[in-house]
């Protein structure tokens, strides 16, 4: 029974999120064509291009026809994986965003990994710990870490250990024709990303203390924590099954919410240390007003969003027994 | 020598508005069978007492005086790991509100194995198995082991928290207001689900109710406490057929006035006092229908008056 009770709350979840990426898919068309400004205007700059021309780009482009019909384009396109042309570089927008997707999941992948380990784990203890000493240290230093921005942080951290210190390079993801390979290239890639993931796990991290350190109090005054210690069980059981079980429950549900927010420190973060992600490319092709590239990669970013939210909703509905009966106890 | 012998026992919660005397010198002991109630309205500091036998007193609570001997030693004075070792092993508890009493991400079943794997060294299979025969003896059935808390009613839950108190055949079961808040009929069950196993496991039970119609199906002696203290206690045919204590008598619903109509229970007018700053003399004295001058001004002594019946009330020569 619980099996179906899971599979249909899966089903519904997998339909909102469908029903989300499709509103997105028709946000992100209006809010192209709501834009001020004349797209081909930008493409071609120079005076001496006539108006026939332009119109003769126009009809190749589609631009002529009506909304409606736009958009129908627009979907039949999308359905083939074709997100148009990138305005500078002069090749599909998809292909142009393939090219930059490892490096980002590798930076983020990384860095979200130890800051949600490391996050989790600190703030627990503080949560546990509450009121002492340990406590006040780490949620000192947690705030702090959180309140600080991304690329402020980012700043500092490159001031310090990169241009002060020199221990670590300035920004990018290798040594330009270093000609490394193998283990001596990925040492060099790793040597890169220590900053930039530094940053990463600072900010994450300190929200993840945060978050957990709340939940672990509220667990903590919880009656079943009553009922642990009348059980006589040591301390880490009590800490391990009982509390940290119940307190994870809120944390995972605003790690999904959280990877909205991530995207803004994405950008951030691949700017100041020149990371050749998604972020970074965000960031050039507004500077080069390349409409295709960023309305794609603002669909990639938004379907990755709802996947990610989609795959936190299962966890949830999995480690929490009360989900599956359905809706909210 | 009781198994449980409590004397002069003090616990106050020192708040910033002042010293609370939550438990104010009490006594009482509880022998190898013996289901002792104890009884009073809500505020006379009666979880306060039970918790301190599980040392489960925290800040701003302090025990500040008196002995809890447990088996011959006093458990105040031990480290916390003896103290651990004896929970749910030695003494084990049922609490109010069993509502949250149980962990929400854990079926039941783990929940009764674990204290059982704490305290014996058998297999998890076997503790499994153990789990199993709790539900049974509860008489919820062996086939909801994987169940969740919330599949479970109000009743159900709080049979699963017996269920897990009992699991390692403790030698004293405190039972903290196990049927407050729950229906009529679910209270009937759990009454006689306590007194089964009252027999069958020959357990020794501390009964915590403002319920006096709930002690007299279940205890063999009674202890009346109020605020913080104990003002009357005997066995508890005859505590409930003559009540000594103006208190007693109130809670029982036998002033004079209503005498007729014994068996119902009448709010006595009025509610008792502030712990902060207790009235000085008889505790119960600004609600008494009979306090006299002395009352005001002199605390009465607990006295013996035969029978094994103990009163504190300066009526009572
Ligand atoms: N944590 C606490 N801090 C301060 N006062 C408390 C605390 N817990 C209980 N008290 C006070 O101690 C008294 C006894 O409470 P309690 O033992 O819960 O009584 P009962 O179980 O009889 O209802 C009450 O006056 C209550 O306000
Ligand atoms: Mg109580």
């Amino acid at each position: 029974m619980a099996l179906k009770g899971f599979a249909g709350f899966a089903i519904r979840k997998v339909g909102a999120a469908c029903i989300t990426v499709f509103a997105i898919v028709c946000a992100n068309f209006v809010i192209f064509r709501l834009v001020p400004g004349d797209p081909l205007r930008m493409m071609f700059k120079d005076p001496r291009v006539s108006a026939e021309q332009m119109q003769l780009v126009r009809e190749r482009f589609g631009l002529d026809k009506p909304l409606g019909e736009q958009f129908l384009h627009y979907l039949r396109e999308l359905a083939h994986g074709n997100l148009g042309i990138s305005f500078w570089q002069k090749r599909p927008a998809l292909d142009v965003i393939a090219d930059r997707v490892p490096q980002t999941l590798l930076l983020i992948v990384t860095a979200l990994i130890i800051a949600v380990i490391l996050g989790t784990i600190l703030g627990a203890i503080a949560g546990w710990k509450m009121g002492t000493r340990t406590d006040s240290v780490i949620l000192t230093i947690a705030l702090s870490l959180y309140s600080i921005p991304a690329f402020c942080m980012g700043i500092i951290l490159m001031l310090i250990f990169a241009f002060q210190l020199s221990i670590f390079p300035l920004g990018g993801i290798s040594t330009a024709a270093s000609g490394f390979t193998g283990f001596e290239y990925w040492k060099d890639v790793a040597w890169h990303m220590f900053l930039p993931a530094l940053c990463v796990v600072f900010w994450y991290g300190g929200e993840y203390v945060l978050l957990t350190r709340s939940a672990m109090v509220d667990a903590l005054g919880q009656d079943y924590i009553i009922t642990a210690r009348a059980k006589g069980l040591k301390e880490s059981a009590i800490l391990k099954n009982h509390a940290l079980r119940n307190a994870l429950l809120p944390v995972v549900t605003i790690t999904g919410v959280n990877l909205a927010f991530a995207v803004a420190g994405i950008i951030e973060v691949e700017t100041v240390f020149s990371w050749p992600g998604i972020g970074r490319l965000v960031y050039d092709a507004v500077m080069k007003r390349d409409y295709p590239v960023l309305q794609a990669t603002f669909l990639v970013f938004a379907v990755a969003i709802v996947l990610a939210n989609l795959v936190v909703d299962l966890i949830y509905g999995y480690i929490d027994p009360r989900i599956k009966v359905g809706g909210e106890e | 020598m009781a198994l449980l012998e409590v004397r002069n026992l003090k616990i106050y919660y020192f708040t910033r508005e002042g010293v609370v005397k939550a438990v104010d010198g009490i006594s009482f002991s509880v022998s190898e069978d013996e289901t002792l109630g104890l009884i009073g309205e809500s505020g006379c500091g009666k979880t306060t007492a039970v918790f301190s036998i599980l040392r489960f007193v925290v800040p701003p609570g302090r025990i500040v005086g008196g002995e809890i001997i447990f088996e011959g030693r006093d458990i105040i004075p031990l480290s916390d790991e003896e103290m651990r070792l004896l929970r749910g092993e030695g003494i084990a508890m049922v609490f109010q509100g069993a509502q949250n009493a149980l962990n929400p991400v854990m079926t039941v079943g783990k929940q009764i194995s674990e204290v059982i794997l704490e305290h014996e060294s058998i297999t998890k299979e076997e503790a499994w198995e153990r789990a199993k025969s709790q539900l049974e003896l509860v008489g919820i059935g062996s086939e909801r082991v994987n169940s969740y808390p919330h599949e479970f009613s109000g009743g159900m839950k709080q049979r699963v928290m017996v269920a897990i108190a009992t699991a390692c055949n403790p030698r004293l079961l405190i039972m903290d207001e196990p049927v407050t808040g729950l229906d009529v009929i679910v209270q009937r069950q759990l009454l006689a689900l306590t007194n089964s196993l009252r027999e069958k496991m020959r357990l020794p039970i501390i009964f915590i109710t403002h319920d006096l119609s709930v002690i007299a199906e279940t205890c063999d002696n009674v202890a009346v406490m109020y605020a913080g203290k104990i003002v009357e206690k005997g066995d508890t045919v005859s505590l409930y057929k003559d009540p000594l204590h103006p208190y007693s008598k109130g809670l029982i619903g036998s002033y004079p006035s209503v005498r007729g109509e014994k068996k119902e229970l009448k709010s006595i007018p009025g509610a008792p006092p502030r712990l902060i700053n207790p009235p000085v003399g008889c505790r119960f004295y600004p609600r008494c229908p009979y306090a006299m001058d002395i009352c005001e001004i002199e605390e009465p002594e607990l006295k013996n008056v035969g029978d094994n019946r103990l009163v504190a009330c300066h009526l009572i020569k």
